[in-house]
Order: C-alpha cells, then structure tokens, then sequence
C-alpha cells in the first residue's frame, strides 16, 4: 500500500455557520485523502468560527489579520506561524483575503517555501461581479444584463433597459430580487452601506440554479469538475442539502471556461438555466464553495487535487462522478470549555 | 414521445431526473407505463398491455394515460424538450 505522505496544511474559512466557510468540509476531503497524511492548521478571524473547537477537525487554530490589515501584516503573521507549523500549503477559502494571497504566492514560495495554489490576479479581477459582462464578452460565455449604478437616482432610469424584477446584488456579497425602483432603492441603500458601490443590477431570469464545483491546472485543463442542483435553500440563498446531477451543457460550459481562462485552482459557477435550456452565468467564486464534500462523496476528491497542484505533483484529470449522491447539511452544538475560548480570543491561538 | 434515456426508476415507483436533480414519485401502474415508454412501445401497445392486464376500457384509458404523459411533459421528462447545447 502507498504510504501517504505526511505534510503540513493551514486552511481558512473555519466558519462552519448558516452561511459556511468551506474550511471545515475542504478539511474533511484532505482527511479523506489517500496520498497525503496531513496535519491541519486552522487560520481562523474570529474566536467563535466554529472549526477552531472541531479538534477532530482542525489539529491547531491561529488568528489572523482581517484582509485589510494588509498583505504585509498577513506576511507577519504567517511568518510566525510557519516557524512553529513548517507549513506545505495554504488553502485561502474566503474571496475577501485571496487578493492578498495572490499577492503573496511568490514570497511565500520563495521566503518561506509555502505552496499555494490560487487564480492569478487577472483570473481573479476579471471575474469580479461588476466585471462579469466584459468577461462574458471574452470568453463568450452568457451572462444576465447587468449594470452598474453608483446613485440611487439612478434607479428611475432602469426601467428603460430592464424587466422587473431586477437582481440588486453588492460588489462582494448579497444579493436581493427587487419587483419594484422602490425595492431597488431599499436593497440598493442595504447593500451600499454594508459593501460600498457600485451596486449590481441584474436582470431576473426565471429558470433552475445549477452550481459547479471544479477545479484547474492553470494550463488549460479541468482536472475535476461536478455539477449540483441545490435542493434545499436557506434563506440566505445557501445550498442546505443538494444532488449531482448530470448535465452535459454545463460540463462543456465549465470545460469551456477553465480552457478559455487557463483557470489556476479551485472555483464555482453558479448558473442559471432557463426553461428554454439556455445557460446564463451568474458568478463565479475564486475558491471552493462549501459545498465540496459533495465532489468527494461522488468520487472526485478536489481539494486533495488542489494540494498536488500545489506541491508540483501530477494531477491526472478525474473522468467520471456519482450522480444522483445528496448532501444534507446539519447543525451541531458543541460545548466549548470557556478556556478554549479565553486561549484563542487572547493569545491568538488554540 | 420519447422518454429521456437517462431517466432512473426504482421498483418502489421512485423516478429520478439526473440531468435535473429533479426527483417524483408514481403508483405502480404509473411506474409500469413509463417502463414501457422507456422501451420504446407506441401508445397503442401500451393500451392493449394495460387494458388486458387491468379493469379498464379504452376511453377511461386514453383519458387517464393522456393526463399522465401531459404531466410527464410538464415535468420535462420527455425528450426533446431541452435544447443541446455548445
């Protein structure tokens, strides 16, 4: 039998909460993994994300700066932390930080011989929300109406160019289905204050969300890739239980866009299909979507995928999925010891 | 009208849609019907398979299987319905 190569891996996205990090299930995938024994380090921002109590989870838990501390703060504090932990790889799971990991990819390589394998900063900018149209154009890809507004008197005027409703969506995070410029106004000053402008105005399309979880070689290939349809949805619009489907379209789609892209990491397309069977991307997240187990349970272990991309490994493309595996997502109480809590909200670590 | 081939049935009437996600349930006759649309058999074989098996007459029939392949479309387990795409 194979043995598994031991290494060192600190992750993010601790918050296993109604609106979930993938930290925890990227976890459970690498300890599932049948190439690498791995030891994990949870970066964590806050002291209540839940993956720093999870000790069958998580191995050892350090706080980090908050993304607009800054790359060179983070820089820092991963210093500090790779001194103790000799760290092998980084997996970002939050949008808001990667910005500064891709920044830091060479130093980390080169300082402090950390892997991390993420989009290039062109990948990652070029599909920001308010540049999805101009990345449509470019890859030829479908993608909704949209339209960047910067006032709220500029919402009068939507009416000439759009169909109510209309998606009010913020620059990072949030989206709203307003039927009425009242509506609009209401989401428009919600999101504004929360996330700043522009705010997004995108066509409704009445049709099926279909997700993709894949990931690519930077190259041009998709090395994995498995479609879900959610079943169950939170009010937060999260996925609380969902299924592999099997649809070929957005297969091609998905291989289409890594190719196009040359797409490096991990990402999840988030699809509308119309019942005219057309399909229309709405996002693109530069990351897992917490979600990913789902691809492990189906047979395609990605963030084990990611690791080896990492490392310099040869990744052979996974050719096949379960279709028709559910996942059903559940919430636990955990009881935590108040000098757990005290250790990680003091001295930044646990 | 044809079925979507990928479409996959359990014996307890449980049909899943894997190119949707969409799943339903149907009583055994239902089940028994759409076995034999999989296969391809013609609305009238299938009338003369159910009308010697069961207690029924031609226009009961032709009502009830019309009503039951009409939702079959509805739910877009019918083929030809979507578009192939790229």
């Amino acid at each position: 039998m194979l043995k598994k190569k031991k290494i060192n891996v600190a992750v993010t996205g601790l918050n296993a909460i109604d609106s979930p990090g993938p930290g925890v299930p990227v976890i459970r995938a690498l300890r599932d993994s049948k190439l690498f024994d791995v030891r994990i380090i949870g970066l964590s921002y806050e002291s209540l994300e839940p993956g720093i109590y999870m000790h069958n989870i998580v191995d050892k838990t350090y706080q980090i700066p908050l993304p607009s501390a800054g790359k060179a703060t983070l820089l820092e504090r991963l210093k500090y932390i790779n001194s103790i932990e000799k760290l092998d790889v980084i997996i970002p799971n939050f949008d808001a930080e990667l910005f500064n990991f891709i920044k830091l990819v060479d130093t980390l390589k080169k300082e402090l011989k950390i892997n991390v394998f993420v989009p290039t900063l062109e990948q990652f900018e070029e599909r920001h929300k308010s540049n999805l149209p101009e990345f449509g154009k470019k890859h030829k890809i479908k993608i909704p109406k949209s339209k960047l507004i910067f006032n709220i008197k500029e919402i009068p005027a939507l009416r000439s160019e759009f169909t109510y409703p209309v998606v009010v969506k913020g620059k990072f995070y949030d989206a709203s289905i307003a039927y009425s410029p009242e509506q609009v106004a209401t989401y428009f000053n919600k999101i504004s204050a929360k996330w700043g402008l522009p705010v997004i105005i995108q066509q409704f399309l009445h049709g099926q969300e279909v997700n993709v979880t894949a990931i690519g070689d930077g190259k041009g290939n998709t090395i994995g890739a498995v479609p879900m349809r959610k079943q169950y949805i939170t009010d937060k619009g999260k996925a609380w239980s969902g299924i592999s489907i099997d649809d070929k379209n957005l297969m091609n789609m998905t291989r289409k866009l890594i190719k196009s892209t040359k797409w490096r990491g991990s990402m999840e397309l988030e699809i509308i299909k119309t019942s005219e069977g057309d399909y229309y991307l709405i996002e693109i997240n530069p990351r897992f979507p917490a979600w990913v187990y789902l691809a492990v349970g189906c047979g395609q272990n990605h963030p084990e995928a990611l690791i080896n991309l990492a490392m310099g490994g040869k990744v052979e493309p996974f050719k096949k999925y379960d279709i028709g595996k559910l996942f059903v997502r559940y919430s636990w109480d955990m009881i935590v010891n108040l000098d757990e809590f005290e250790k990680i909200s003091t001295l930044g670590e646990l | 009208m044809k079925l979507k081939k990928n479409l996959a049935l359990s014996d307890s009437g449980f049909v899943f849609d894997p190119s949707t996600g969409d799943s339903f349930s149907t009583n055994p006759i239902g089940l028994e019907i759409i076995r034999m649309l999989k296969e391809g058999k013609t609305a009238d074989d299938i009338k003369s398979q159910i009308i010697k098996t069961y207690m029924t007459d031609d226009v009961s029939f032709e009502k009830d299987y019309y009503d039951f392949v009409n939702m079959l479309s509805k739910h877009n387990l019918v083929e030809g319905v979507e578009k192939e795409k790229n």
